[in-house]
């Protein structure tokens, strides 16, 4: 039955969804700016800069509408992951206060290319940081380690031993192969310098192996790690033509890249992360937070889930048109950057 | 330092980093789109550079703030999970629609900073309306939230357990209302003279400067109109607090008996152990009337409430004392300056008016820290008044010292590399002269 908590469930599952499909990729700029080489590195990093700097601030509200509807529709839920995740959410809100400052601080500090650099790497550290470390807290909220006790609501934990583990740590790097891949497949279309494109394009492949990898090895811990998202995973009836969808999606996906079908690549990737995302939730599903929290034990009383529903349908109306708006301005057909950019690296 | 002072410390230290930027961005979208505005209908160039200079600092302020808010946020529950388990959901509606708010301002920025060629130029200026109408609103509901926690409503206990929730009577509480308006005109009015005090540094030293002057007169209209408002909004404040939190008022003013005719109290000592206020110059019965109406009005003291549900009165008398002592000059300023243009038909320039507007520069922005100092250490020590102590509502995760340390480096940092930057900008101002 479709219950209140879980249409704001829903929508938090969606906030996720474009958070990974729109921040994520941004995190992702960042894993590139690192691992800018080769002659064009400086090019690459422009490129980078130029397509994340419009929209970045806009990509990242959708995690603070989740953390929000978090705590207002599940408060237990999110008292018991602050409390025993305290220390994985903290580094992670290092990584978004060191990420969007440098980030600023670069565009505008002196231009010389030591502080430039400096700047990026700051950046760069920060962009992997965040997302390994929200991999890490969902992986550990995944993975069953977290015991509430439904009538206190106290956690029983030692801050540590619930995400200091292989499962969560597999998750973590996972979401960051899931940000470098959609960064790599959407920058291929951000320039028409094809020797840019040919370097995102190998970046793509590069990251859409290790995609591969890192989901094959979580499949593998979760047998350990998370028993109830590898019985969702492995036994529900959808399981088997769920896998064999993401799967064959990703082929699609590497294939497109493979033959430099970028336009169809940036549909194809993004749906096979969607998928993901998606393919976690309805394992995880009716569990918030594995073992005991689910949807239903935490939720808050239907006088304030119905209120938040209304604000969250009134404000989509006036949101989504706002944001496609942005997206329109600075990804629309017209825009190409990157060829005016000299190459002055050596 | 024992884990709640660290907690306590810790979400002070983000608190007061975090308005600075907070107020920035409420304020800053208006003065650009006045300047915008301006340049539309006159299509004097200056206003177009102005715009674009002030929205280039504005970008470093934003990005800042959305990070350091972006922490506050998770803060919430990563020191205070008790405390958000319990009210999460009875103030989750402020929040749901501050969430809203700031993404249209968040959307309408990158719009804003990017799109200077673009977009049309009329859609540019709205997108300037949006910015200053999300930063707003986006304020005003947080500042909801935290005015539940001065005086919850909307929702009932029973037997222990919170039952009958009313999100939209808990936001509409009786302190909303004054909470919001006093801090929405706070930050126009700490902006508005901070950028009016760094354009009149300049101008002293090169009184042509077009721009220069230009920046200052809309920086400091902006700045004289809100500081006149303040006082009514601060008026109305005081009442709130006189009626709903007297214990508050208490230690705002230091007043430990309670009194009919209580006098107003300017500077003074307080002494927690002896229960009294030194040194302090009293104006009779000024208290009683402005907290009542009426020169007779009883003012509840310190002494009717046992020593452990007391507030630390030193820091909140203090803290109350600079607030007022900071508005007061603010309010000198806007006026001198509006009969100086009033009686010279022109921008307020001399030289010794413009030094005492530098002088201004951070005078504002003193006045909100001082001010939210009086109502979050005014509230001890309750989280949520009366009903939660900030002692039962803190994590028990030990070792919170580490956490409040690393913060406090990183805002350190962070708060040196944005004076050097909005430094640098400040002093690439054009030099643009008036050519007839």
């Amino acid at each position: 039955m479709l219950t209140l908590e879980l249409c704001v469930a829903g929508v938090m599952l969606i906030s996720l969804i474009i958070y990974m499909l729109t921040g994520g990729a941004d995190f992702g700029g960042g894993v590139w700016d690192l691992f800018a080489t080769g002659p064009r590195a400086k090019s690459q990093r422009t490129l980078i800069t130029q397509a994340i700097a419009p929209i970045w601030e806009a990509n990242h509200v959708w995690l603070i509408v989740i953390v929000v509807l978090l705590f207002v529709a599940f408060p237990v839920a999110f008292a018991a992951i602050s409390t025993a995740l305290h220390i994985p959410l903290t580094l992670m809100l290092i990584g978004i206060v060191l990420r969007g400052s440098a980030f600023v601080f670069r565009t505008y500090d002196v231009q010389s290319d030591t502080t430039h650099r400096r700047w990026s790497r700051v950046f760069a550290i920060g962009s992997v940081i965040t997302p390994v470390m929200l991999g890490i807290t969902l992986g550990a909220v995944a993975a069953g380690t977290i015991h509430v006790d439904i009538e206190s609501g106290q956690v029983d934990t030692d801050f540590i031993s619930a995400w200091l583990a292989p499962f969560p740590f597999a998750i973590g790097f996972f979401t960051l192969t899931l940000c470098a891949l959609l960064a790599a497949v959407y920058l291929t279309l951000e320039t028409d310098d094809t020797a840019l494109q040919e370097d995102f394009r190998r970046r793509a492949l590069i990251a859409a192996v290790s995609v591969g990898a890192m989901a094959g090895l979580s499949f593998i811990l979760s047998a350990g790690g998370a028993p109830t998202i590898r019985r969702g995973l492995g036994n529900a009836p959808w399981s088997i033509p769920f896998h064999i969808l993401t799967g064959g999606v990703a082929l699609w996906g590497i294939w497109t890249i493979w033959n430099r079908q970028f336009r169809l690549a940036r549909v194809l990737v993004p749906i096979q992360v969607t998928l993901i995302v998606f393919g976690w939730g309805l394992a995880q599903y009716p569990y918030l937070v594995t073992p005991n929290l689910t949807f239903s034990n935490t939720a808050a009383p239907d006088t304030v889930l119905r209120p938040v529903l209304i604000v969250l349908i009134v404000g989509g109306i006036l949101l989504v048109p706002a944001f496609w708006y942005l997206y329109a301005v600075f990804k629309g057909a017209a825009r190409k950057t990157g060829q005016t950019e000299e190459d002055i690296s050596t | 330092m024992t884990d709640l002072l660290a907690a306590r410390a810790q979400m002070a230290m983000s608190l007061a980093f975090h308005i600075i930027f907070a107020a920035v961005g409420i304020a800053m979208p208006m003065l650009m789109v006045i300047a915008e505005g301006l340049w539309l209908k006159t299509r004097e160039e200056v206003y177009l550079t102005l715009a674009k200079q002030w929205a280039k600092g504005t970008a470093i302020m934003f990005a800042v703030g959305a990070v350091s808010g972006t922490v506050l946020s998770f803060e919430l529950g990563l020191l205070w999970p008790n405390f958000m388990a319990y009210a999460g959901p009875i103030i989750g509606m402020p929040f749901s629609l501050e969430g809203f708010a700031f993404f249209l301002e968040a959307i309408f920025l990158g719009l804003y900073l990017y799109g200077w060629d673009r977009i049309p130029k009329l859609a540019h200026w709205f997108a300037g309306m949006m910015v200053l109408l999300g930063g707003t609103f986006s304020g005003i509901f947080v500042v909801t939230a935290n005015a539940w926690m001065n005086t919850p409503t909307g929702f009932s206990i029973v037997n222990g357990e919170v039952t009958n929730v009313d999100p939209i009577a808990a936001m509409l509480n009786p302190s909303s209302f004054s909470q919001a308006l006093h801090m929405t005109i706070a930050a126009f009015l700490a902006v508005g003279f901070a950028v009016a005090g760094i354009h009149a540094y300049f101008l002293r030293h090169d009184p042509d400067n077009l721009f220069h002057r230009r920046a200052f007169a809309i920086a400091l209209s902006v700045g004289a109109v809100f500081a006149l408002l303040q006082p009514i909004s601060g008026d109305i404040s005081a009442k709130r607090v006189a009626k709903y939190q007297p214990i508050k008022l208490a230690a705002m003013e230091a007043q430990w008996e309670t009194e009919r005719g209580a006098p107003l109290r300017i500077g003074g000592i307080p002494d927690e152990d002896a229960e009294e206020t030194r040194y302090a110059l009293e104006i009779p019965k000024a208290l009683s009337f402005l907290a009542h109406f009426d020169f007779n009005a009883e003012i509840m003291g310190l002494k009717e409430v046992p020593r452990e549900d007391r507030p630390p009165v030193t820091i909140v008398h203090f803290a109350f004392q600079i607030m007022v002592a900071c508005g007061i000059v603010l309010i000198t300023v806007g006026i001198i300056g509006g009969w100086l243009a009033w009686k010279h038909k022109g921008l307020p320039t001399q030289r010794w008016y413009l030094r005492f507007v530098t002088f201004c520069t951070p005078l504002g922005f003193i006045a909100i820290e001082a001010g939210w100092t009086v109502t979050e250490v005014g509230r001890q020590p309750w989280v949520i008044y009366n009903i939660m102590r900030t002692a039962d509502a803190v994590t028990p995760m030990p070792n919170l010292v580490v956490p409040f340390i690393s913060f406090t480096v990183l805002y350190i940092f962070l708060s040196i590399i944005v004076f050097v930057l909005m430094r640098r900008h400040i002093f690439q101002s054009p030099r643009l002269y008036d050519t007839n």
